[in-house]
C-alpha cells in the first residue's frame, strides 16, 4: 500500500465514486470542508426555519383566521426561533470562522482538527435531535410533539406539570448538545488565533475577521455556559425532583430569566460580531480603501462583547425589578450604543473618499449599514425602561430583533457567500441573479420589518396564534405577510444561485475581487493544506504589500 | 426608513387629532403612567429621529458621491488610515447623547416604581391564570374576573388603583397600553404597578408574555367609573348572589356537577377559586376572558364544550344533556 496522501486525491478530483466521496465528507478533519458542512447545514435549516416563518405569517394575515391550531401556532414559533438562532445563525458564523480564520491567518488548518469534526456534528446532532420531537415527542403520555414553550422557554412552562410528554425535553437536550459543540469551537478558535498565525502575522496585523471572530470566540464560551448549566438544572426539575425553576415547590422563575439572558444577550453579539466582521472585510476591498481606524475597530469590538456581558436583564425590564436595578441595565445598554455608532461611522469613513464597486457583496454590506442604524435606534428605545414597560413583548420589539438578525446578521452573511463563494467553490455566483436577490430581498425585508413595529405600538403582543378585528392591525400584518412571501422568493433566488454556480459558474481564479487578505494569495479552491509555503506578513493587508510594491502598507501602520 | 416615518405619523395623527389608530394605541395615553412614558417616548423618537436623518445623510451621500466612475483616474485612491481627532468626535458626541438619554430615563423611571399612596388609592390583587384574570378588592370584598373596575382619578383628590400582580400559575403579564406599561405577573413573586385613568370608559389590553396554548385570548378590560358609578358597582358586587326560585333545578345540577369545585357562587356552596368567580356573572359583557360576548347563547355553548370557543382552555365539558344544559344556562342567567 502506498502513503495515505498519494491514495488520497485533493479535493478538486471528482472521480471518485460517490459513496467514497461522501466517506470524505462525512469523515473529513479539514477544517474547510467542515467550514461547508457548517454553512450547508445552516441552509438547509435557514430553509425550514423560513418555512415555519411562512406559515406563521398566513395565520396572522388577518383577524380571527383559523389557518393553525393554536398549539400548533404555538410550536411553530418555538421551532423557528430555536431553528433560526441555533441551527442557522450559529452554524452560519462558525462555518464561516472555521473557513476562514486559517486562511487569513496563513496556518494549515484549525488547531485541533478532530475536535472541529466533533463540534460540527454534536451540532448536527442538535439540529435533528430538535426536529426529532416531531415524532419522538409523544412520549409516555401521549401528548406534545414538538415544543411548544417559546424559544426562551420560561419557567415554569417548562415544568412537568405544564409540559408533560417529552417535547421540551427534546428541546433541552438538543440545545446542551449543541451547546457543547459550540462551546469547543470556541476553544478552537481562541487556540487557533493565538497559536498557528504565520511569521509576522502579530495580533495588530490580523485581519479584523479574524479579530471579531476572536472576540465571538470569547464571549461564545462565557455565554453558553450558563445556558448549558440552566439546561441541565432544568432536566435536573424535571427528572430527578430538583426544584430550581418549579415555582410550585418555591423555585424561582426569574432565576431561569437571568439563566437565559446572561447567555441570550451576548447571544446576540455572538452572532452580529462576525457579521461586522463581514462587514469590515467586504466594504474596505469595494471601497478600495483600507479599513479606517483600525485599532479603534478592534478595541470598539472588544468594548461590545465586554459591555454586552452585563446588560442581560434589559429583556427583564416588565418582571418588576428595582429601580435601581432597572437603572443600571439601562445605563450598561445604552452604552453599547457608543461602541456600535463608532463602527458604523469607520465603515462610513471608510467608504469615504473610495472608488466604491457595486458589486453584490457590497450592496449587501450598504443594506446592513443602513438597516443596522435603525436596529440600533429602536435598540435605545427599547433600552429606555419606562419605554420597553410599552414596547417589550410586543411586537416592536419582534421587528426590533428581527431588524437586528435578518437586516444586519443575515445581509452580512449574503455579502460574506457572495464574496467568499469563489475563494470556496474556485466558480463565480451570478452577479444579475444576486443583484435581483438583493433587491427582492430589500423590499420584501422592508415591507415585512418596518412594517412589523406598527401593530407593536397600537398594542399587539407577540407569540399571540390569532388577534380581533377592531384593533387597527389587520392592515399592516396583511402587508408583514406580503413582504414575507417577497423575502421568501428572494431566497429562493439566493439557493438557485449557489446550486447553478458550484456546477457552472464562470471561473473565479485566485483573486476575482482584487483583495487584500491572504486567504486570495492562494488557489481557488485552496488546497488541502492551505499554502504550499507558509506566508510571511509585515502589514495589515500582505496581498496590498504585493501589489503596490512602491507604496506597501507597513511603511504607515 | 419606512419605521422612523410611520412611528412619526402614528404619533401625529394620535396627538394631533387624539382619535386613536386603536383602541390599544400606546401614544394616546389615558393614565398618570402611560402618560409619563408617552412624555419620554416623544423625546427619545425626536433624537433618535434626529441621529438618524443625520447619519441617513451622510450614509447616502457617501454611497453616491463615492461611487466608481467611468472618468475615475487609473489606480487606486488615496489610502487613509484613520483619524484620531475625527474618532475622538463621534465617540464623544454619542457619550453626550447616551448620558442625556440616560438621565432622562431613570428620571422616569424613578418617577413611575413605588410612587407615594394617596389616601384615596384603590388596591386590588390581580392574579393571572391560564388563561383568564381573577381580581380581588381587599378593602371592598369584591372578587371578580376578567373585567377590572377602577374609578377615575382626579389630580386634586387622587383615586389611583395600585394593583399587587400574581400569578396561579405560569408567567403572564398585565398589558393595557393606554392605562400603563406592562408588569409581568410571576408565580411565587410580588409584583406591583398602578393605574390612574382621567377619563370614563372602557381600555382594552391583553396578556402580554407567553403563557400557553391560550395566550392569545387571555384579553383584558379594565373599565374606568366615576367615583359614583365606582362606588354603586362596588355595592352590587359585594352583595351575596341573588336567589331565584324559578332556577332551582339549574342551580341544583350546577351544585351537584364539579363546577363547585373550581366556582364560587357567594353565599352557596360553590366555593371552588381554579376557576372565575361566578357570583356576578351577569354583571359582565363578556365570557372566557373577553373572548364572546356574555350572553345567553354564547353561555350555553361555552357550558357544552369551553374548547370549541377558546380550544385549550382548561375547563372541561361536563356532558351535560341539553335540557341540562338549558336549566344551568338558566340558572346561571338570574346571577346578576
Amino acid at each position: 500500500m502506498t502513503t495515505e496522501s498519494e491514495t488520497w486525491p485533493s479535493t478538486q478530483s471528482a472521480r471518485r465514486p460517490w459513496v467514497d466521496e461522501l466517506q470524505q465528507w462525512l469523515t473529513t478533519v479539514d477544517h474547510k470542508r467542515i467550514g461547508i458542512l457548517y454553512v450547508l447545514f445552516a441552509i438547509l435549516f435557514l430553509v425550514v426555519g423560513g418555512i415555519e416563518a411562512s406559515l406563521i405569517r398566513i395565520q396572522l394575515i388577518r383577524a380571527d383566521h383559523d389557518f393553525l391550531a393554536p398549539q400548533t401556532f404555538n410550536q411553530l414559533f418555538t421551532l423557528h426561533g430555536t431553528t433560526m438562532i441555533f441551527f442557522v445563525a450559529m452554524p452560519l458564523m462558525f462555518g464561516f470562522a472555521n473557513y476562514l480564520v486559517p486562511l487569513m491567518i496563513g496556518a494549515r488548518d484549525m488547531a485541533f482538527p478532530r475536535l472541529n469534526a466533533f463540534s460540527l456534528w454534536l451540532t448536527v446532532l442538535g439540529g435533528f435531535l430538535l426536529y426529532y420531537s416531531l415524532v419522538g415527542g409523544y412520549g409516555l403520555y401521549g401528548v406534545g410533539s414538538a415544543p411548544d414553550v417559546g424559544w426562551f422557554a420560561y419557567a415554569p412552562l417548562t415544568s412537568k406539570t405544564f409540559s408533560p410528554g417529552h417535547s421540551t425535553d427534546y428541546w433541552t437536550l438538543s440545545l446542551l448538545i449543541a451547546g457543547f459543540g459550540s462551546i469547543a469551537t470556541a476553544i478552537n478558535i481562541i487556540t487557533t488565533v493565538f497559536c498557528l498565525r504565520c511569521p509576522g502575522m502579530t495580533l495588530g496585523r490580523m485581519p479584523l475577521f479574524v479579530w471579531l471572530s476572536l472576540a465571538m470566540a470569547m464571549l461564545a464560551i462565557l455565554a453558553i455556559g450558563p445556558l448549558t448549566a440552566a439546561q441541565a438544572m432544568l432536566m435536573v426539575d424535571r427528572y430527578l425532583g430538583g426544584h430550581f425553576f418549579d415555582t410550585q415547590a418555591g423555585g424561582s422563575a426569574v432565576l431561569w430569566m437571568h439563566f437565559f439572558w446572561v447567555f441570550g444577550h451576548p447571544e446576540v453579539y455572538v452572532l452580529v460580531i462576525p457579521a461586522f466582521g463581514f462587514a469590515s472585510e467586504i466594504i474596505p476591498v469595494f471601497s478600495r480603501k483600507a479599513i479606517f481606524g483600525y485599532p479603534i475597530m478592534v478595541a470598539a469590538t472588544l468594548a461590545i462583547a465586554f459591555v454586552s456581558i452585563s446588560v442581560w436583564a434589559h429583556h427583564m425590564f416588565t418582571v418588576g425589578m428595582t429601580p435601581a436595578g432597572n437603572t443600571f441595565f439601562v445605563l450598561s445598554t445604552m452604552a453599547i450604543a457608543v461602541p456600535t455608532g463608532i463602527k458604523i461611522f469607520n465603515w462610513l469613513a471608510t467608504m469615504w473618499g473610495g472608488r466604491i464597486e457595486f458589486r453584490t457583496p457590497m450592496l449587501f454590506c450598504v443594506g446592513f449599514l443602513f438597516q443596522f442604524l435603525l436596529a440600533g435606534l429602536t435598540g435605545v428605545m427599547l433600552a429606555s425602561a419606562p419605554f420597553n414597560w410599552q414596547l417589550g413583548g410586543s411586537y416592536f420589539v419582534v421587528a426590533h430583533f428581527h431588524y437586528v438578525i435578518v437586516g444586519a446578521i443575515l445581509f452580512c452573511a449574503f455579502a460574506a457567500f457572495y464574496y467568499w463563494f469563489p475563494k470556496v467553490t474556485g466558480r463565480m455566483l451570478s452577479e444579475s441573479l444576486g443583484k435581483l436577490h438583493f433587491w427582492l430581498l430589500v423590499i420584501g425585508f422592508h415591507l415585512t420589518f418596518d412594517t412589523m413595529h406598527v401593530p407593536g405600538l397600537l398594542g399587539m403582543p407577540r407569540r399571540i396564534y390569532t388577534y380581533e378585528a377592531g384593533r387597527g392591525w389587520e392592515g399592516w400584518n396583511a402587508v408583514v405577510t406580503v413582504g414575507a412571501a417577497i423575502q421568501a422568493v428572494a431566497i429562493g433566488i439566493f439557493v438557485i444561485n449557489l446550486v447553478r454556480a458550484a456546477f457552472k459558474g464562470p471561473k473565479a481564479g485566485n483573486d476575482p475581487w482584487d483583495a487584500w487578505t491572504l486567504e486570495w494569495s492562494t488557489t481557488s479552491p485552496p488546497p488541502e493544506y492551505n499554502f504550499a509555503t507558509l506566508p510571511v506578513v509585515r502589514s495589515r493587508r500582505p496581498l496590498w504589500d504585493l501589489k503596490h510594491p512602491e507604496d506597501p502598507d507597513w511603511k504607515y501602520e | 426608513m419606512v419605521v422612523c416615518a410611520s412611528q412619526g405619523i402614528v404619533s401625529v395623527w394620535a396627538t394631533a387629532t387624539s382619535v386613536p389608530l386603536s383602541p390599544t394605541n400606546l401614544f394616546a395615553p389615558a393614565s398618570t403612567p402611560a402618560e409619563s412614558i408617552h412624555q419620554l417616548a416623544l423625546f427619545i423618537l425626536l433624537v433618535s429621529a434626529a441621529i438618524f436623518l443625520v447619519v441617513f445623510t451622510l450614509l447616502t451621500y457617501a454611497v453616491v458621491r463615492f461611487r466608481r466612475r467611468p472618468g475615475d483616474p487609473p489606480g487606486e485612491p488615496p489610502q487613509v488610515y484613520g483619524s484620531r481627532q475625527i474618532e475622538l468626535a463621534w465617540t464623544i458626541i454619542p457619550v453626550l447623547i447616551v448620558v442625556v438619554l440616560f438621565l432622562s430615563t431613570s428620571r422616569v423611571i424613578f418617577e413611575l416604581q413605588h410612587p407615594p399612596r394617596p389616601p384615596g388609592a384603590v388596591m386590588v390583587t390581580a392574579i393571572g391564570h391560564q388563561f383568564w384574570w381573577e381580581y380581588r378588592y381587599p378593602g371592598l370584598k369584591v372578587v371578580t374576573a376578567n373585567e377590572l373596575h377602577v374609578p377615575i382619578s382626579d389630580p386634586a383628590n387622587p383615586t389611583p388603583t395600585f394593583l399587587e400582580l400574581w400569578s396561579a400559575d405560569t408567567d403572564h403579564s398585565f398589558w393595557v397600553p393606554r392605562l400603563a406599561g406592562k408588569t409581568d405577573l410571576i408565580p411565587n413573586r410580588r409584583n406591583e404597578m398602578w393605574i390612574e385613568p382621567r377619563e370614563p370608559g372602557l381600555y382594552l389590553g391583553q396578556c402580554a408574555q407567553y403563557c400557553g396554548t391560550q395566550h392569545a385570548k387571555m384579553l383584558l378590560r379594565v373599565y374606568a367609573h366615576t367615583p359614583q358609578d365606582f362606588e354603586r358597582w362596588v355595592k352590587e358586587q359585594a352583595s351575596p348572589a341573588r336567589e331565584e326560585p324559578s332556577v332551582a333545578r339549574g342551580r341544583r345540577i350546577f351544585e351537584q356537577t364539579s363546577c363547585v369545585n373550581c366556582h364560587t357562587v357567594a353565599g352557596t356552596s360553590a366555593s371552588g377559586r381554579f376557576g372565575p368567580d361566578l357570583t356576578h356573572l351577569m354583571s359582565r359583557e363578556t365570557l372566557a376572558s373577553g373572548v364572546v360576548p356574555n350572553n345567553r347563547e354564547s353561555l350555553r355553548r361555552w357550558l357544552e364544550n369551553p374548547s370549541a370557543i377558546k380550544p385549550g382552555a382548561l375547563m372541561p365539558p361536563m356532558g351535560l344533556a341539553a335540557d341540562e344544559l338549558d336549566a344551568m344556562t338558566d340558572y346561571l342567567l338570574t346571577l346578576h
